[in-house]
This record gives C-alpha cells, sequence and structure tokens, in this order.
C-alpha cells in the first residue's frame, strides 16, 4: 500500500482530490506486500476469471464483465479512475481545472505512450469520447459523457483537451472516471490485437479461452513487475479455486466466502478481503402499493435483522449496511447512526400502515451470490412482525430489466461507483435506471445545488441532506456490504486489499509480482 | 429394400428433421423471457439504450423476418454473426468443435474395444463369477451422475492426490495430454456400462441362437463362431447404441466441459442460450443436429449390412 499512498501524494490533481488524500489513508490496515517483501520482476501470472465465453471483447467501451474490465485496464487507461474510497484519482490527466461557472473544463494530459510508440494526444481523448457518445451505437459510458458539448470542446494543444460542457457540473473527475471511458488512438475500430497506453500489450487473444499480455517497458507509471500475464476463463467457482489448488493458475478472482472458509489455514492459498465492494439490499418501489406507504418502508427498514443476513448470506465476510449506498465512500453520511432492529416499533408502523397479514412478493433470482438466500432469509424475519413476503423466482438473464418497472420489491446489489454517479443514474426524475421509482423534486433539486456549486462544504452538506431523506424514507433497504474475495497462490504479492471490485485497484495486475 | 434406396429415403428424412429441429429451436428461443438486447444491458437496463442495441442488431424486425433472413443466409452457407460479439458462427463452432471432437474421437477410441471387450468376457461365461461381478460393476457405475462422478474425480485425484491436472483450464489438450484423463473417465462411465451390457446380452442370445450351433457341428473353430458369426449379430444394437452415444458426447457433454473448463460446443451452447444469441443457438443446433443425422444413417448402414432383419423392422 506504500506504493500507492506515495503516488497519491506526489500527484496533483482536481478538487476531489484534497479530501482523497485526507479520506484515503484512513482504513489502510491489511494487504498489499509483507514487510521485508520487496517486488521481484519476471514471470507469467496466471489469473482465471469468470467470463463471457465468445461474447468476450477487448473493445474497452464495451467492456461489462469483470473480466472485460481487468483487461481493459491492464491494456488501456482512462482520463482517471477510482480510488480506494471512489474518490477521483487523476491517471492519463494529470489535472483538471474548470472556468468560473463550471461549464469549461481544461485537462492537462500527462506524457505516455501507446504501444506502437506514439504519444496519447489531446485529439485521442477527443475520438474516444466522440466513439462513445456516437448516437448510433449504445456504449455504457454513453450516458455518463453525454454532459460533454463535444462540438464546443477542442484540443487547446496536444496535451490540453479543453471540454465544453452542456450544464454546470463540479464533479467532472466522476465523468473522466465512469465505466468504460478508456482512451484509445484516435480512428481505432479493430479490436483483435488492440493498442493501447495501458501497462500490458496483447500478445495473443483467443475469445472465451485465454488472453496473453506482455509487458510494455514503456508504460508512464513504471514498466509492470510481471513479464506476462495470463486471462484464462473458468465459468464455475469450483474450477477457479480447484484450478489454483491444482497449481494451474496463481489468481482465481471472486471466490465464495464458503471456499474462503474452507481454506483458512491452507498455506497453498492466500485470501484477500476487499470490504465495502458489493452492496446488497432490497428496493422497494415508492410509488405504488404498498410501499407508497412511508410507514410500511420504515417498518421493512426496522424489521430487518442485518447482522442475521450478514451472518448467513454472506458466512460473515461483510459489514451491514445502514440504508445507504457507498458506505466507506466519499461523502458518504456516516453520521447518520446505524439503523439497528426494533420489532415493537415495526410492528407498530405495520399496524398503521394497515398491512398486518399482508402479503408482498419478492422478486429475486440467482444473479448474484446470496441473492435467492437473502430474499428466503427476510421473508422469515418479516413474518415475525406479521407480514409474509414471499420469494418469487425470476429469469436470472433478464432479472435487471424486469425488476426496473415490474413488481414492488426486489433483490438489489451495487457494485462500487461514486455516490454522485449513484444518485444520477438511479434517484433523480430523469434517471433511466430508477429502480425505486424515487421521484422527488426537492431532491433533484439539492442534487443541482451539489453539483453546480464549487462550494466544496456546500456539496459535502447538500449529500448529506440527500443521504438523511434516504435514510429516512427511501425506497432502497441496504442490509450489508459484501467483501469481494480472491483467492491467490501464495507467491503472488502486491493484491490490494483496499480495492472494493471496479476501483483501480481492484483486479489490477501491473502492481503485483511473483515472489 | 435394396440399400441406396434405402440411403436416399432416410438422408431425405434427415434433411426435414433438420429443417423441424432449427424451427422448432428458434420458436422455443423466441419464447424465452428477453432478447440480446436486455442481457447486453446487464445490470445497467437504461430503456433508451435497450432499445438502441435492439435496433442495431435488428431485433425490432418481426421474428418471421429474421428467421427468414437466416434460412436465405444457411442456404447460400452462411451461419450468420454472433448478436454478442459479432464475430462469425462459423468461427466460434470451430472454434469450440476441436476441443469437442478431440473428447468425443478419444472416447469412442477407448470405448468400443474396452466395451465390447467387456462384454464378450462377460458373456463367456453366462452367470459366472466374471458375469456376475461386472454386471454389477456396471450397473453400479451407471447409476452414478456424470457431475457427481466429476466432482469426485477433481477432489481425490486432481486436488487431494494431485496426479492429475483438475481442470483444463488454459491447457492446450494435445499438447498436455494429462488434462484429458479425468474429463475422459468421467466420459466413458456411463456409456462402457450401457455398451458391455448390449454386447454381453447381444452375445449370449447370439450364442444360442441355431445358426451357431450349426456352425459348431460343422467343426468351425470357438473363435471363429464367436468372431465372425455370433458377433456380427450381437453388434447391429450395440452399434446403434454407439451412434446414440457419439450424439450424446457432440451435444457438448455439457457437464463434463464445465467441470472440467473446457471451452467446447457444449460450453458454447449453453452461453448463447444465457445471451439469447440467436444465430449462434441456430448454428450450434445445425451442426448438432446434422451430426446426429448422419452418425444415426451410418450406424443404421452398418447395422442394416450386419443384420438386415433388425432394419426391416423399423
Amino acid at each position: 500500500m506504500s506504493i500507492h499512498l506515495s503516488r497519491r501524494t506526489l500527484l496533483g490533481g482536481g478538487a476531489a482530490l484534497a479530501t482523497a488524500l485526507l479520506t484515503g489513508c484512513g482504513g489502510d490496515s491489511t494487504g498489499g506486500p509483507g514487510a521485508g517483501d520487496t517486488p521481484r520482476r519476471g514471470g507469467r501470472l496466471r489469473v482465471a476469471f469468470a467470463g463471457g465465453g465468445a461474447t468476450e471483447t477487448l473493445d474497452p467501451h464495451l467492456a461489462n464483465l469483470f473480466n472485460e474490465a481487468s483487461r481493459a485496464k491492464a491494456v488501456f487507461d482512462k482520463l482517471a479512475d477510482y480510488g480506494p474510497d471512489v474518490s477521483i484519482q487523476p491517471r492519463l490527466a494529470l489535472s483538471w481545472e474548470p472556468n468560473a461557472d463550471l461549464t469549461r473544463w481544461r485537462v492537462a494530459l500527462r506524457e505516455a505512450t501507446f504501444h506502437d510508440g506514439r504519444p496519447v494526444r489531446a485529439a485521442d481523448v477527443l475520438a474516444s469520447y466522440a466513439r462513445i457518445v456516437d448516437p448510433d451505437r449504445a456504449f455504457r459510458a454513453r450516458a455518463s459523457l453525454s454532459l460533454i458539448d463535444l462540438r464546443a470542446s477542442r484540443a487547446v494543444d496536444d496535451r490540453t483537451v479543453e471540454f465544453a460542457l452542456h450544464r454546470p457540473f463540479a464533479e467532472f473527475g466522476n465523468v473522466l472516471a465512469a465505466f468504460g471511458a478508456y482512451i484509445v488512438p484516435e480512428g481505432a475500430e479493430s479490436f483483435d490485437r488492440p493498442i493501447g497506453s495501458g501497462p500490458f500489450t496483447v500478445s495473443s487473444f483467443t475469445p472465451g479461452r485465454s488472453l496473453l499480455l506482455a509487458r510494455y517497458p514503456d508504460y508512464w507509471e513504471g514498466a509492470a513487475h510481471l513479464d506476462e500475464l495470463e486471462y484464462v476463463i473458468a465459468n464455475e467457482e469450483s474450477a477457479r479455486i480447484n484450478a489454483l489448488l491444482g497449481g494451474q493458475v496463481d489468481y482465481a478472482h471472486d471466490v465464495s466466502p464458503t471456499t474462503a472458509r474452507t481454506h483458512t489455514g491452507n498455506d497453498r492459498v492466500a485470501i484477500t478481503r476487499m470490504p465495502n465492494s458489493n452492496l446488497l439490499g432490497f428496493t422497494m418501489k415508492v410509488d405504488r402499493p404498498p410501499f407508497d406507504n412511508r410507514d410500511l418502508r420504515e417498518a421493512m427498514f426496522l424489521l430487518t435483522d442485518r447482522e442475521q443476513l450478514v451472518e448467513t448470506v454472506l458466512s460473515g465476510t461483510g459489514q451491514v449496511g445502514n440504508d445507504l449506498f457507498g458506505k466507506g465512500f466519499q461523502y458518504y453520511a456516516d453520521d447518520i447512526p446505524q439503523r439497528t432492529r426494533d420489532l415493537d416499533r415495526a410492528r407498530a408502523l405495520v399496524d398503521r400502515a394497515g398491512a398486518r397479514g399482508l402479503r408482498i412478493p419478492l422478486d429475486t433470482a440467482p444473479v448474484a451470490a446470496g441473492f435467492v438466500e437473502a430474499a428466503s432469509v427476510f421473508a422469515d424475519q418479516a413474518r415475525q412482525v406479521g407480514l409474509t413476503v414471499e420469494p418469487v423466482q425470476r429469469n436470472k438473464d433478464t432479472y435487471w430489466r424486469d425488476v426496473l418497472d415490474g413488481g414492488v420489491m426486489a433483490t438489489f446489489r451495487s457494485g462500487a461507483m461514486p455516490i454522485e454517479t449513484h444518485i444520477s443514474q438511479r434517484l433523480l426524475t430523469t434517471s433511466t435506471t430508477n429502480a425505486t421509482r424515487w421521484m422527488r423534486p426537492e431532491f433533484d433539486a439539492l442534487y443541482g445545488t451539489a453539483v453546480s456549486s464549487t462550494d466544496e462544504a456546500g456539496r459535502r452538506r447538500a449529500y448529506g441532506d440527500m443521504q438523511r431523506m434516504l435514510h429516512a424514507e427511501g425506497g432502497l433497504l441496504v442490509w450489508g456490504f459484501a467483501d469481494f474475495l480472491v483467492a491467490t497462490a501464495p507467491t503472488v504479492r502486491g493484491v490490494s486489499a483496499e480495492a472494493p471490485a471496479n476501483t483501480l485497484d481492484w483486479a489490477r495486475f501491473d502492481k503485483v509480482w511473483l515472489a | 429394400m435394396s440399400l441406396t434406396r434405402y440411403t436416399v429415403q432416410r438422408l431425405l428424412l434427415g434433411v426435414g428433421q433438420v429443417a423441424g429441429i432449427t424451427t422448432v429451436v428458434f420458436v422455443l428461443t423466441e419464447a424465452l423471457p428477453g432478447d440480446a438486447a436486455v442481457v447486453i444491458a446487464g445490470d445497467h437496463p437504461d430503456p433508451e439504450r435497450i432499445a438502441l442495441i435492439r435496433a442495431q442488431l435488428d431485433l425490432d424486425r418481426p421474428a418471421w423476418w429474421r428467421f427468414l433472413d437466416w434460412v436465405v443466409g444457411l442456404l447460400h452457407g452462411d451461419l450468420g454473426a454472433s448478436l454478442i460479439s459479432q464475430r462469425p458462427v462459423l468461427d466460434l463452432i470451430v472454434g469450440g468443435a476441436a476441443a469437442t471432437l478431440l473428447l468425443a474421437v478419444a472416447t469412442l477410441v477407448l470405448l468400443v474395444p474396452l466395451a465390447v471387450g467387456l462384454g464378450m468376457l462377460a458373456a463367456r461365461r453366462e452367470g459366472g463369477r466374471l458375469d456376475r461381478t461386472l454386471t454389477t460393476l456396471a450397473v453400479g457405475l451407471y447409476a452414478v451422475p456424470e457431475f457427481a462422478l466429476a466432482i469426485l474425480l477433481v477432489a481425490v485425484f486432481g486436488v487431494r492426490l494431485g496426479w492429475f491436472p483438475p481442470t483444463a483450464v488454459g491447457a492446450d489438450l494435445l499438447a498436455q495430454p494429462g488434462v484429458l484423463v479425468l474429463p475422459l473417465l468421467v466420459l466413458l462411465a456411463r456409456p462402457i456400462c450401457s455398451i458391455s451390457r448390449l454386447t454381453r446380452a447381444g452375445m449370449v442370445d447370439a450364442l444360442r441362437a441355431e445358426y451357431v450351433h450349426h456352425a459348431r457341428r460343422l467343426g468351425l473353430s470357438t473363435r471363429r463362431r464367436w468372431l465372425a458369426h455370433a458377433l456380427p449379430t450381437a453388434a447391429a444394437p450395440v452399434v446403434q447404441q454407439v451412434a446414440r452415444t457419439t450424439d450424446w458426447l457432440l451435444g457438448g457433454v455439457i457437464v463434463v466441459e464445465a467441470v472440467f473448463v473446457i471451452p467446447g460446443l457444449g460450453t458454447a451452447l449453453v452461453d448463447a442460450v444465457a445471451a439469447r444469441d440467436v444465430p449462434t443457438i441456430q448454428g450450434l443446433c445445425v451442426v448438432v443436429a446434422v451430426t446426429t443425422v448422419l452418425v444415426n444413417l451410418v450406424a443404421d448402414l452398418v447395422a442394416f449390412r450386419l443384420a438386415p432383419r433388425t432394419v426391416g423392422v423399423r
């Protein structure tokens, strides 16, 4: 971890960075290199991920799956990325500075080169963003980047880009770090053997099987320790851990809490836990019965035994939630007291809502580990206050679309993203994936205040107010945060434990070495 | 009926079967909830984005139009492109076929001599100790589901004892034949039971038949009676069972591919169904259907030659 902290200290950045420095140092205790263990150069690291078979692609703008995201960051760079507390860390961008009304942002690029030796220029940045927002395509980062008025943006010189925005936006760093907003060389369209500016170059690729990468010696952040990095695909968790035990791979991504417990004390396997990686909870649709009743929502919050859910569903590898997204992240309202179980008050609220004996269907599907289990444990807990929550199994391939508009209650999870992004994508009247149907003009106004103001303290206050509203009467019941677990061979060093899934240091291999 | 006429009849029937199967599969895939656009959108189901993906993939066209488009392409030898990766379906099939074919051929090469040999061994002294032992083992082994056997073998011989690689992750199957040992054991387990039992039963019947007794009266050697006279009669149902085993193997042996991480046709099919990748599903179905029809045709022709009466009954 010391490497990362010193790098972060050295780099300047936008307004967001100052807070990152303050909050980012807090929780560092475990993970990273052991004492006296210095990085060693060389070797091939073999990593096993679940994959999409023939659907995998090296086009970083199409990255969707964990392995695609990890590969994208090995081969490409973004202008900025998420730090351990999901604050924004500069990457290809050295800094971003706004004009007075936050509608134009000047981004300075660092000196970096693509794998074919060409420099990364402002023109490449503009071309990459133009590709992502192309109205004829459907890249995931399009919604995040649509804030930028590309026609009015320009390259000031090769290493300076000036972005014009459609409206004032203080959290511009979040746009630069958006999921999938990678920089590719101008004109790049074929991604069979792509050229990027990341720490590894592509040697060979067989979709659904193997991707072999080699160290890029001229990487701007210093060359990777490893000579080679090989991704292999194993969809079954048991296959990944067996391959690790059999010495066929050195790193197994995404293992279950049960596996972790089975191999505790086994010197052939090391488990790294990445806390606060995955939010787990239930969505309640606040625009329709029965959850248009505020008392009933509060009763649901109060009847939940969060410890029991964490213990049974996550085998204890996680923390309880407080009905808010982003525990431990920048702007998270940790001054709001932790909600605890209060069955008497929950019963009283259920009665006041006239809901005693009510049957509530709870949509679930095995789309993520623990979903179905969480639904059944929660149904048991609800029974104790006189509610009949009935888990309903939905089709797992279409689950997210189905529960976006349909039903009244559903199991939910979310990976890491800035709290601003979570709010803008899911909780505004205009949000496209608003699964709780939370639509409040006064909430929208608070968000508007937060992102259009240069006043850092005012912004923090606005985020606090928004979270207090959500905590008191929102539709998202967050019972826990799952640790993300990876298993490695004992020779693998430098796997960061400070990295929730989706952040920069998660599944990142240029800082890893083989002892 | 002449062999030629029989062949032509069966081939025509086969074309009809393939056409029927692909139509049914298309209809069933359409009946699944959701489409490729929904799957691509995943946990970010922005309706506007889903609509855009749908338009790009021509999924906003009516189903009959897409089916006709696919049939026209097929008649030109074009299997189309995957909705998800945009790569040609043919490349996907060729990529997956290599691993599945290798597994299937290796299994058959080991299976036929082993199973027939065991069956004949058991038939040698009907009801004897060896016969009863082999029967017990075969029935017992046949009752073990593939996935249970696979997991057991991996846990014991792969992870615990470390004799064989527990998976084929990232391995070149031909360069490292060690990775094939456990998968082949799983693949062999069930068909070796059914085929050895069929061989035994066929041999026992044939040895009781009048023509074999006659051959003995004529003074033919035991070896000659067994191999030249009894075995061909006993082999007819065996050949047909081998054909069925081949279908099963080419169908992907999904369990074996999943447990041992062998990226073959079975894995490709499961992925394609999960992704609602209709052209890929259709392409794989054509391959499996054509293979099934051809393998069964060859088996029936062989059976026709060996024992014409068995075909006449059908």
